[in-house]
């Protein structure tokens, strides 16, 4: 019988800790086929700092360095920058990314360091158990912000996407979900784009993938893809928004 | 071969020396008085083949060396005692990871921004702390510009033999002071590194380079493996030098830049007929335990002098278990001691005759 369809080589065989119906399955398989695709498991190294990805070493099969909190941009760029013909690709939260690690996102996005950023933002911190997050919107409820993100009092949330695509070093800002079919495809392009952009040294390429966390949203997997579509597409909008490689921005 | 002589300034040559050791990732972040270590770096790393880059903090930087590390290539950072706190936190990582790494530190006084002259404050935070979690770090502690040439090789090497991070304990007086220097030949080999997060390109298993371990007795029976080498380590790795120590009656301990001006001091007391010698560890961990005790087997007292309030003068009254008295005299906030004081605190703890 002809296999139509089966779990990536580079995604590793084992179970996970990750919630059921959260959306990081999805986006680790969507790494994994690009991956896969482009023959580069041997050649690349992830780093996954503290955060729901603490554990992802355990997940990928390729080589794997778990980094402190907020460090990956940093971590990756000593890798990259010392192994410059191998692939490093940082998986990173929105506490991590946004908050701890502002400074490593955007040096290393600004130095234009030739590595993927998948960046997951779910709208809190995950691991801890649902505090606010830099991303968290205005109005949500979360462990910290139990009355709901009041702009006057915990500032407005960080649009990542639209920051980074300022600066110069970036080959790749765009933003994806993984809510839907058609969603997920255009995001296995985007990484797939980012990937490539490594391989042609073009520099810094993120990939900014609006994800759920129904444990801490408190909804059930299908409520909380809903809530990604009605609440958080809204404030932050799908797209792309720098790409060297597409004649607008270079 | 008749090796060069070069007249160069202590930070420079610490450079020169990680390039001939096979360092090949040099991270840093500007601070007094260690930056001209960078500004030689950024010269000279590339046309080594290496890579040097000025990282947006000293926590950024310190990460950088993280990942070069984990990859298997020898690296180092620079700093200055407040920029080594904030690289506390990947140390810590590095440590907890069995990373190798050389981390340079040139004193200057403290706490918080403190000052920009000589100081050996930071002793406790490189012996007992340099970060959350149980773990030590090699140290090592020069007293010359050629001394810190030859510790740098020697922390790279010894790094790599542990699989831990090793520390270059400077000051400021050493960092700028300009002193002939003879390098060594460059080494052709380093130690293969099977464990390096380098891509597997197929032929092994995946490499996964972390620190954490949520399960208790997994994380305990991993610190329990670490410390195990750290026992080795002390048996192995503790350095010092001593000095007219045979016969002395009063020992004086002193490491660094200090190590110098009481060996002044030493002289003048023996010029006086006060039998007086010196104990200078070259490692301060591991702490050089036995050297002192047999420094100390005829002393009557021992002095401990230090650019601190007294820090290093902890680990003399363990090594010696309190069995002999054991004075201070130390200056702080990135005042040098003369070597007149010391010599007085010398002939005030019974060396007068």
């Amino acid at each position: 019988m002809a296999v139509v369809f089966q779990r990536p080589k580079s995604l590793l065989d084992v179970p996970t800790h990750y919630c059921p119906g959260c959306t990081h399955g999805i986006i680790h398989r969507l790494i994994c086929e690009v991956i896969d695709e482009m023959g580069i498991e041997g050649d690349t190294i992830g780093v996954c700092p503290v955060g729901c990805s603490v554990m992802a070493y355990d997940y990928f099969g390729c080589d794997m360095i778990e980094a402190p909190h907020g460090r990956a941009p940093a971590v990756a760029t000593g890798v990259k920058r010392t192994n410059p013909d191998k692939f490093v690709f940082t998986y990173q939260g929105d506490g991590d990314l946004a908050a701890i690690g502002t400074a490593e996102t955007v040096h290393s996005a600004t130095r234009g360091e030739n590595i993927v950023v998948i960046f997951v933002n779910n709208t809190t911190y995950g691991m801890t158990g649902g505090q606010m997050a830099p991303t968290t919107l205005p109005g949500q409820v979360t462990q910290t912000t139990p009355f709901g993100r009041d702009p006057k009092v915990q500032g407005y949330p960080i649009r990542v996407c639209e920051m980074l695509s300022t600066l110069d070093g970036v080959a790749l800002a765009q933003r994806v979900a993984v809510d839907s079919v058609p969603h997920i495809r255009e995001a296995k392009k985007a990484i797939r784009k980012a990937f490539e952009n490594q391989r042609d040294k073009k520099g810094f390429s993120i990939v900014e993938v609006l994800s759920t966390c129904p444990t801490n949203w408190g909804l059930s997997p299908v409520e909380a893809l809903e809530r990604l579509r009605k609440d958080m597409i809204p404030y932050y909008p799908l797209g792309v928004y720098k790409d060297k490689g597409d004649g607008k921005n270079d | 071969m008749v090796l060069e002589r070069n007249l160069m300034k202590g930070n420079e040559a610490l450079a020169e020396a990680a390039i001939r050791a096979g360092c090949r990732g040099f991270f840093g972040y500007p601070i007094t008085p260690q930056t001209e270590l960078s500004a030689y770096m950024a010269k000279k790393m590339a046309k080594a083949g290496g890579v040097f880059l000025q990282a947006e903090s000293e926590i950024a930087a310190i990460n950088m060396v993280l990942g070069a590390a984990a990859s298997g290539v020898r690296a180092m950072t620079s700093s200055s005692s407040p920029g080594v706190s904030l690289k506390a936190e990947g140390i810590s990582y590095m440590a907890g990871s069995d990373l190798p790494c050389v981390i340079i530190n040139v004193q200057r006084g403290g706490p918080g921004l403190g000052g920009i002259q000589p100081s050996q404050a930071d002793y406790w935070q490189a012996t007992r702390a340099m970060g959350h979690g149980d773990f030590h770090i090699l140290v090592y502690a020069p007293c010359s510009v050629q001394e810190m040439v030859d510790m740098v090789s020697k922390a790279f090497d010894t790094a790599d033999k542990y699989r831990m991070p090793a520390m270059i304990l400077a000051d400021g007086l050493l960092g700028q002071m300009m002193e002939p220097v003879t390098f060594p030949e460059i080494k052709a080999k380093q130690p293969e590194k099977p464990w390096a997060a380098n891509g597997h390109g197929g032929k092994r298993n995946h490499n996964i380079i972390n620190s954490l371990y949520l399960k208790p007795e997994v994380l305990q029976k991993s610190v329990l493996e670490r410390f195990e080498r750290y026992e080795k380590v002390k048996m192995e790795e503790s350095d010092a030098e001593s000095y007219l120590a045979d016969d002395a009656e009063i020992v004086v301990v002193a490491y660094g830049a200090t190590a110098r001006v009481a060996k002044s001091a030493v002289n003048s007391a023996r010029a006086a007929g006060i039998k007086a010698g010196l104990l200078r560890p070259k490692t301060l961990w591991p702490f050089p335990e036995k050297q002192l005790k047999e420094a100390c087997k005829n002393a009557k007292a021992v002095l401990c002098v230090e650019m601190s309030m007294g820090q290093m003068v902890d680990d003399v009254k363990l090594a010696l278990s309190c069995s002999k008295p054991v004075h201070f005299f130390g200056r702080t906030g990135g005042v040098v001691p003369k070597p007149s004081e010391i010599l007085e605190e010398i002939k005030k703890i019974g060396g007068a005759r």
